[in-house]
Order: C-alpha cells, then sequence, then structure tokens
C-alpha cells in the first residue's frame, strides 16, 4: 500500500485493530511453540508495560511472569511504577536485585566507564530474564520498539535479546498511543524515557532530539521511502538528516544474525532459508 | 452455517445458514457454498491434508455443493526452502484422497504442484465428482516487501475458465469459473481475461497478510480487497468467492475477511481474523438478474479489444 507523506498523521494508528494482531501474535506465537507462559523485564517504562499488558490479554495473568531487576542507583521511581503496573494487570512481580552480579564484576575492572557498566547491566538482565525463563518454562518476551531499533539505542544480546517482540514494529509514538488505548497508568505514559542505566539518565537528552520529531522523520524515511528533498520540504535540516541516517547505517549490525564466512553452495541463512514456524 | 472446525480450539462463530436448511436450500437450483477459512500448519501437508478431509466431510453432510479452501491451503504459505519438501506430483496419493473426497461435494484446493521437470507451482486444484478437474498455477508471483514468490516459484502462464461440474447441485448447466490465486487479482488483465470467456464466479483463494494500520483505515490490505472483489463482481456482473486464510506465520497475519460477493457488488457474508467456515447459498438467477440490469456482458466490445491489443502488440514487437 502507498504510504502518504503526512509529516505527523502519518504515525496515528487504529489501536484497536493494533492491540487485536499483537494479542493475537503473542497468543499464537508463543503457544504454536510449545509455550504457554512468558517473562518479561518490566523496568517501570512505558514499552515493557504495554509489552506485559499485551502478554497479559494474550495469555492470562497467571502466564505472565513480570521481573524487575533493579541495580542499587536504579530510580525508586522506577520500581514504584513497576510495581502499579503489574498491580494494574493483576500481575506478580519478581524482584531480582542485580546489584551484586554487577559490583562483583566491576570490582575487578574499576576503570570501566558507565557506557561499559550500563552495556553490562543490560546483558546482566538478559542473563537473568533466559534463567527464569527457564526456571518458569516460558519465553522471553521483548520490548524494543521500532525507533531504538533502527536508532541502534539499544544493547546487542542486552535488552535486544529476547524470543519475539510485539512492540517492534511500533514507534516510540505509536507506542504511546497503544499504552493510552490500552489504559496502562498515565504516570508511567508521561514520564520522560529513561533507560535508567546511570541516575538521570533520559533518553531525549542522550539522544539529542525528540521522539515525537525522529518518528516523524524515521517514518517518512523508512516506511514512506522519502526522497531527501522530500524530507527537506518537510522541514528536517540537512544536519539532522545526515545524523540520523549515520545512525541507521552504525546500527545495521545490531539488528542482523553474526556473519557467516561463506565456504559450502548451502550456507545457513543465505541459501538455507526456512521459517521460523516450520511445522508448527 | 458457520462452524467450528473440529480440532481447532476456536470459538464458535454465529450461524448464517442452520444446517438442515442447507440441503433444502440446494433444492431450488442454487449452489451452497463453503468458504474454509482456515489456519493451515506450515510444512505439515499430512495434517493440512487430514483438515480439508473433515472440512469436506461435514460440508458434504451439511449438503453444500462447493468448498472453497485458501491459498495453498494443504501447505501453509511462508514456506521458503520448504517448497520442494511439501511439493506433490500430479499422480500423488493426497490428491487421489481429495479427489475421492469430492464425490458429493466439489473442493478448491491450493497446494503446492510439481512438474516432470522439477518447476514448482502455486496452484489451485479444482476436483469434482471424485476427479482433478481443473488446476490454475499462479500467474503473477509476488516478489517484493515481504514476498519472495519468484524465487521458489515457476509462474503460470494461463487463465483459463473450467466448466465446474457442481454434480451435486441441480442445475440446467455447468458452472462457469475463473480462478485468481491473490496476487493474480492485482492484475487487471487476469478477471478481464477469464470474463471475456464467460465466467458465472470468480474464485480466489488468497494467503494475504495483513498490513496498514493507519488511524481510520481499518487494515490497509482489507481495504485493498474489499475494493477489488467488490469491482470485480460488479463489472464481470458475476460471484466473487475471495477465501482468504488466517492464522499466524513467522510472525505475520493473516486476515481473514473471506467473502461472497454478488453480481452487483454486494457483500453477502464476510468472515472475521479467526477459522470459520462460511456457508452461503448463491442464488444463480442472481447474474441473470444482474445483467438484466447491467447488460456489460452483452456490450463488452471484443472487436475494439482486439484491434487495440493487435496494434499494442505490433507496436510492442517492431519497436524492439
Amino acid at each position: 500500500m502507498t504510504q502518504t507523506v503526512n509529516p505527523a498523521g502519518a504515525l496515528a494508528i487504529d489501536a484497536a485493530v493494533v492491540e487485536r494482531i499483537l494479542v493475537g501474535f503473542l497468543r499464537e506465537e508463543v503457544r504454536k511453540v510449545g509455550f504457554e507462559r512468558v517473562v518479561i523485564g518490566l523496568s517501570g517504562g512505558v514499552d515493557s508495560a504495554l509489552s506485559a499488558a499485551l502478554a497479559q490479554r494474550a495469555l492470562g495473568a497467571e502466564n505472565v511472569v513480570p521481573v524487575l531487576m533493579p541495580y542499587r542507583t536504579s530510580s525508586p521511581q522506577s520500581e514504584h511504577d513497576a510495581r502499579a503496573v503489574a498491580a494494574s494487570l493483576g500481575l506478580n512481580l519478581e524482584v531480582i536485585d542485580i546489584s551484586p552480579a554487577i559490583d562483583a564484576y566491576f570490582e575487578q575492572l574499576p576503570d570501566a566507564d558507565r557506557g561499559r557498566r550500563g552495556n553490562k547491566m543490560a546483558r546482566e538482565r538478559m542473563a537473568t530474564l533466559y534463567d527464569m525463563s527457564s526456571k518458569h518454562n516460558a519465553l522471553v518476551v521483548g520490548t524494543s520498539n521500532k525507533t531504538e531499533l533502527l536508532l541502534g539505542y539499544g544493547t546487542i544480546h542486552g535488552d535486544m535479546a529476547h524470543a519475539l517482540n510485539p512492540l517492534g514494529d511500533l514507534y516510540k509514538t505509536q507506542v504511546w498511543a497503544l499504552a493510552r488505548h490500552m489504559q496502562l497508568p498515565a504516570e508511567v505514559i508521561d514520564k520522560p524515557p529513561s533507560a535508567d542505566l546511570w541516575e538521570g539518565q533520559s533518553d531525549e537528552q542522550e539522544l539529542g532530539f525528540q521522539y515525537a520529531v525522529v518518528d516523524v522523520l524515521l517514518y517518512n524515511l523508512v516506511d514512506a521511502r522519502c526522497t531527501r528533498a522530500e524530507l527537506r520540504a518537510m522541514g528536517f535540516e540537512d544536519a539532522f538528516l545526515d545524523e540520523i541516517g549515520r545512525r541507521l547505517r552504525d546500527s545495521q549490525y545490531k539488528r542482523r544474525p553474526p556473519l557467516i564466512a561463506k565456504l559450502s553452495a548451502r550456507t545457513i541463512d543465505r541459501e538455507f532459508r526456512y521459517p521460523r514456524d516450520w511445522g508448527r | 452455517m458457520s462452524a467450528t472446525i473440529p480440532g481447532t480450539g476456536t470459538e464458535p462463530t454465529p450461524a448464517t445458514v442452520p444446517h438442515a436448511a442447507a440441503a433444502e436450500m440446494g433444492a431450488d437450483g442454487g449452489v451452497i457454498a463453503v468458504l474454509a477459512q482456515i489456519a493451515p500448519r506450515l510444512g505439515d501437508v499430512p495434517r493440512n491434508l487430514e483438515r480439508h478431509l473433515s472440512v469436506a466431510a461435514e460440508a458434504r453432510e451439511g449438503g453444500a455443493h462447493l468448498v472453497v479452501f485458501p491459498e495453498l491451503s494443504l501447505t501453509g504459505y511462508f514456506l521458503k526452502d520448504l517448497v520442494p519438501d511439501v511439493a506433490l506430483r500430479q499422480d500423488a496419493p493426497e490428491l487421489a484422497d481429495l479427489a475421492r473426497a469430492s464425490d458429493g461435494v466439489d473442493l478448491v484446493v491450493g497446494a503446492v504442484l510439481e512438474t516432470e521437470d522439477a518447476r514448482f507451482h502455486n496452484a489451485a486444484l479444482y476436483f469434482s465428482g471424485g476427479r482433478l478437474v481443473h488446476v490454475h498455477r499462479k500467474v503473477y508471483l509476488p516478489t517484493y516487501g515481504l514476498f519472495d514468490e519468484q524465487r521458489y516459484f515457476a509462474q503460470g502462464d494461463r487463465f483459463r475458465v473450467v466448466a465446474a461440474p457442481l454434480p451435486a447441485a441441480r442445475q440446467p448447466r455447468p458452472w462457469h469459473a475463473g480462478l485468481l490465486i491473490c496476487e493474480d487479482m492485482w492484475h487487471l488483465s487476469a478477471p478481464m481475461l477469464l470474463a471475456r470467456q464467460g465466467i458465472d464466479v470468480l474464485l480466489c483463494p488468497s494467503s494475504s497478510p495483513g498490513r496498514g494500520v493507519a488511524h481510520g483505515a481499518a487494515l490497509g490490505t482489507a481495504m485493498s480487497y474489499d475494493a477489488m472483489t467488490r469491482t470485480y463482481a460488479q463489472l464481470t456482473t458475476s460471484y466473487v468467492l475471495y477465501c482468504n486464510r488466517v492464522g499466524y506465520e513467522d510472525g505475520v497475519n493473516f486476515w481473514g475477511g473471506s467473502r461472497i460477493v454478488d453480481p452487483e457488488g454486494r457483500v453477502l457474508v464476510e468472515g472475521g481474523d479467526r477459522e470459520e467456515l462460511l456457508w452461503h447459498r448463491i442464488d444463480l438467477g442472481a447474474i441473470r438478474r444482474a445483467r438484466l440490469a447491467y447488460p456489460l456482458v452483452r456490450d463488452e466490445r471484443h472487436d475494439l479489444v482486439d484491434a487495440e491489443i493487435d496494434r499494442l502488440r505490433h507496436r510492442r514487437l517492431t519497436e524492439q
């Protein structure tokens, strides 16, 4: 279908249609591979709250295991909000403190900067979720949205690691719209987005632009495939277009499986192409 | 009636035609059609075959004359390298089973057909009276966006009408049906070529992935098929039986919405997004009435079309 060039309105979604598709996606793709339950890292933010709400509708509250994994510098507000989300969805929140594991590791490597520490935390959470996955016989559901996936604003093998992701084709602006439609707690929807990897971290400050702006650009660039001239005519400046273009290219490796050196006539994922839902 | 398909665990949907009444409805020359809006299991032909046979049995018992299954209903859609594994030769025992099941109810089934020289076709098979009577090989294989059909399939090379025998229905003459598989519908020439051969009905098996969730647009793909099915029915003054699948494959949803559209472009029955059997009695008299009101078939200028196509063909050949 042809996408219209409509700077803001193009991001508007029919939230009821989207909810129906995503609830069906979780229900069918989880059960098809022999699971009934899912585990989700709940951070107190809107993305994980929305993933949890969709999973609760798809599989029932008793089949959703939300896990809060705070580090000692995590904002108390995050835990408060995660508890509010779990309570509003009727979920039993599990809390696993990752501070001992993280601190034990960096005792040996005290020079690590906050970027390395943040990535290590994201991967510690991934490892914890996969342990919970084994404990509860549950699939790990991801919470990465399309904006952060395209910008590479996530940790590879950290928050980007999961079995399936209902939000990966929704821009952040659309996540907010669906969250409002599904009546998630207002304080979770309205607060400034943050990875909460260090005190005072804010997505929009760190990125240097607002989601409301970059989502319009990404939609018109990625979905509608507008030319540079068309994007300029919408009011986007060359410097911003260059920066986002660079981010897209530089993060492409994160969105792909690892490279395999080709030798045979039938290399995995190159000529050897089978659907994931093979026989399901 | 609209019924739950056995063994799928899907919820029953409200009945539209009571089972018992269905048999009576066939007595006056109408055709009772069933759209089998199912979710095939990807790459599992034995299981899908079993489903087809049970649906055929249920349809026959309920007095139906015709069952239309979705595109690639025996195999699932996003097959990729499974294509040769699920392909059937025309003498395959699975096709013999389906042929036997068509004794008493005509069946339109989607399958991968393999030729003797190892070409694989995305095909719709028309079974009637215990035999395979017609095969349509998909002509337009989408290879763009999320589609990759030309990597795996060979193109069909014709659009031919089948004189559908419908032996179970008490009819004065065979029913003339044209088959269009999903992407075939997106090419205006396809229904035109079928209509020119004389049709009563377009049978359209489909595996259409849902996409486009813009506000106020419902599902983008559903809107496109709504426009096409109603337009083709009205312009050919024929019935359109569109059967789309449901379910998910590798995260992609199939939106259902199977429907029967009458020769004046009215939607008579429409499915949801779950598995269901959509039953409807087709009143053949409506084709005649539509053509009295809108004599488009009578007025079609075949001489003009032929002359223009000859001219364009000549130009194409001489310009090379």
